[in-house]
């Protein structure tokens, strides 16, 4: 198929609707509006639900509804709608079901801007709604890889059925690049995907089974039961850990005087930077996490050469992922960090400006 | 020995958790028996609330999910899109409806989503140990209004099914009692049409069901049925808003 240019909200929606999606519950705003619209268009043409829910808090719940009786469904939104979908998050983590939330991140705190930002790294990968629980977090840097990454995300969610986040911003959303669609699944292959939950999820008693109950819950209110619970989530979080590592080394090698690691837009900055330092003969490496979790502790650590003075962390935001790269580095060379908030992205002349100081300093 | 009355098999053998007296076992029943007597049991599925029915997912001998506070009909119309071959109800009682909520089902019935809600109204947080609700009676005493439902500085009860029958689209709303064995029977008829225009896939149903919190009402299970004949029904007319099956528009 060939590439067409789309911006990257239509680019997801299209994406998810082609990996099987057929049920979509949201609520309207902005940096995130045109995939809310693109649904609105589309899913009726594929005999999919599109339902514009009356809150965030409605439209989780509704997911969890849809996630419950094991169908493909999801529910985008930017950062302020986001934290109003921690409750419903929560829940969905807690009876383990699969499905797919997407933030297109914007400035905050509080109503904040609607300008890209990196802001909300902690409440996606940290926790955001109560209790102990993960979400596994995609977190892409151009169109091509949010819409990549909405096959990637539902199949995640189903092979371990836990909610699956992919977490864009503005930048991400708004701007139009090539891409490149998977072909669209068949309805008899999406019939199957439902399939494969029948033994658990919400569904007709065909053979009238007088044992088929299946129960839909985060509660347990034994603490015995819980606990086991939350201890079976955790083994679950372990495999995930171990399996779903994900990220990419850009002029990672042996002779890397700074290593920086930055994620989403902003390693696209840094990687301008960096290959602008190149032709000067500056030799750094990034490393860009595509999962932010599971998080590659273990590859942040295993780049950082010999002949590296200081890792350099760059973010949209005051510092976020900045504690996860401490804990990879284990202390082995400073970590230094620069940011901009408020939905200002940075350009590669400030991160050139501020690697190249490294250099100076030394001398 | 001829067997006249028994365990629906829409319930499950699991013992209720509710305190004694309490009603919400009558109102299981009735629907768990209007749901076998339309044999449904196999196609249908419904939604626990948070509240003294948050086990509800427990007693219903079918699929059943369990929803955040207020949740429930948000919850049953993902369900009820996902699966329209399937029947969805929820169950919910009046602070997570009336209250954390309102937004849901309001929104819900305006949807005329086709789900049925049953909806227990004793005017009182019965599983948090006796709070005020959004129904609790004016001058009713409860441990957050422990002067009495003060009107002038939270407001008056609100009648939720009068509320929603402000709305174009639910099919059919009704309030009935539990109040009396005679009240019990009519409010079987109110449960029965609502899960038969669910069958019929005729569009929202509701139906409130007026009941007794004898526990945090510090009264026993008769007099607290006397004390909500004489206070609530006066208040929470029981009746017929809405049955577009019946043309009362």
């Amino acid at each position: 198929m060939a590439k067409i240019l789309m911006k990257g909200n239509e680019a997801v929606a299209e994406a998810s609707i082609r990996s099987g999606c057929r049920l979509y519950f949201a609520y309207p705003i902005t940096p995130q509006s045109e995939l809310i619209e693109y649904m609105a268009k589309m899913m009726p043409k594929v005999g999919g639900v599109f339902l514009q829910a009356e809150s965030e808090v409605a439209a989780i719940n509704m997911v969890y509804g849809a996630a419950g009786c094991g169908k493909r469904t999801m529910t985008s939104s930017s950062s302020p709608g986001v934290s109003l979908k921690m409750e419903g998050i929560s829940y969905i983590a807690g009876a383990e079901l699969p499905c797919v939330i997407i933030n297109v991140q914007r400035g905050g705190p509080g109503l904040g801007d609607i300008q890209p930002a990196q802001g909300d790294y902690f409440q996606a990968t940290k926790g955001g709604g109560h209790g102990d629980y993960r979400l596994i977090v995609l977190a892409p840097s151009s169109v091509q890889e949010f819409a990549d990454m909405a096959s990637e995300a539902f199949d995640l969610a189903d092979k371990y059925r836990t909610p699956v986040m992919i977490l864009a911003d503005g930048m991400l959303g708004q701007m139009m690049e090539p891409v490149e669609f998977k072909p669209a699944k068949t309805q008899e292959e999406i019939d199957e995907l439902g399939k494969q939950h029948n033994s658990w999820c919400i569904c007709p008693n065909e053979d009238g089974d007088k044992k088929h109950h299946h129960e839909i819950n985060s509660l347990e209110i034994d603490p015995n039961v819980l606990e086991k619970h939350v201890n079976d989530l955790y083994a679950k979080y372990a495999v995930i850990e171990a399996n779903e590592l994900r990220y990419e080394s850009y002029n990672v090698n042996d002779d890397n005087e700074i290593l920086c690691v930055a994620w989403g837009t902003a390693s696209r900055v840094v990687k301008s930077a960096i290959n602008e330092l190149k032709a000067e003969g500056k030799n750094i490496g990034l490393i860009r996490p595509i999962n932010v979790w599971p998080y590659p502790y273990a590859a942040v650590k295993a780049a950082i050469g010999k002949k590296v003075k200081k890792v350099y962390v760059f973010e949209l935001n005051t510092g976020q992922m900045l504690d996860d790269v401490k804990i990879a580095v284990e202390g082995k060379v400073p970590v230094d960090f620069w940011g901009k908030v408020g939905g200002i992205v940075f350009t590669p002349a400030e991160i050139k400006a501020k690697l190249e100081a490294c250099f100076t300093k030394e001398k | 020995m001829e067997i006249i009355a028994t365990r629906p098999e829409s319930l499950t053998k699991t013992p209720f958790t509710y305190c004694p007296g309490c009603l919400h076992g009558v109102a299981h029943r009735l629907v768990a028996e209007a749901i076998e007597e339309f044999g449904l049991t196999n196609q249908m599925t419904g939604v626990a609330p948070v509240g003294c029915s948050v086990f509800a997912y427990k007693f219903f001998n079918f699929d059943m999910a369990q929803a955040a506070h207020g949740r429930a009909p948000a919850v049953a119309t993902g369900m009820k899109r996902a699966r329209p071959d399937m029947h969805v109800f929820t169950y919910q009682g009046d602070g997570d409806l009336a209250a954390i909520g309102t937004a849901e089902i309001v929104h819900a019935a305006n949807r005329g989503e086709h789900i049925s809600v049953f909806f227990v109204n004793n005017a009182i947080y019965g599983m948090t140990g006796g709070q005020m609700a959004p129904t609790t009676l004016p001058n009713m005493k409860t441990t957050t209004s422990p002067y009495g439902r003060n009107t002038d500085d939270i407001g008056f009860p609100i009648r939720v099914s009068e509320l929603l029958a402000t709305l174009i689209a639910p099919y059919y709303i009704e309030r009935v009692s539990l109040l009396s064995p005679a009240d019990i029977i009519k409010a079987k008829k109110a449960v029965k049409k609502a899960i038969q225009y669910n069958k019929e896939g005729r569009g929202f149903t509701f139906v409130e069901l007026i009941s007794t919190c004898p526990t945090n009402w510090g009264l026993d299970p008769l007099k607290s049925r006397d004390w909500a004949k004489e206070n609530m029904l006066p208040f929470f007319k029981v009746g017929c808003l809405r049955d577009k099956g019946e043309g009362v528009e």
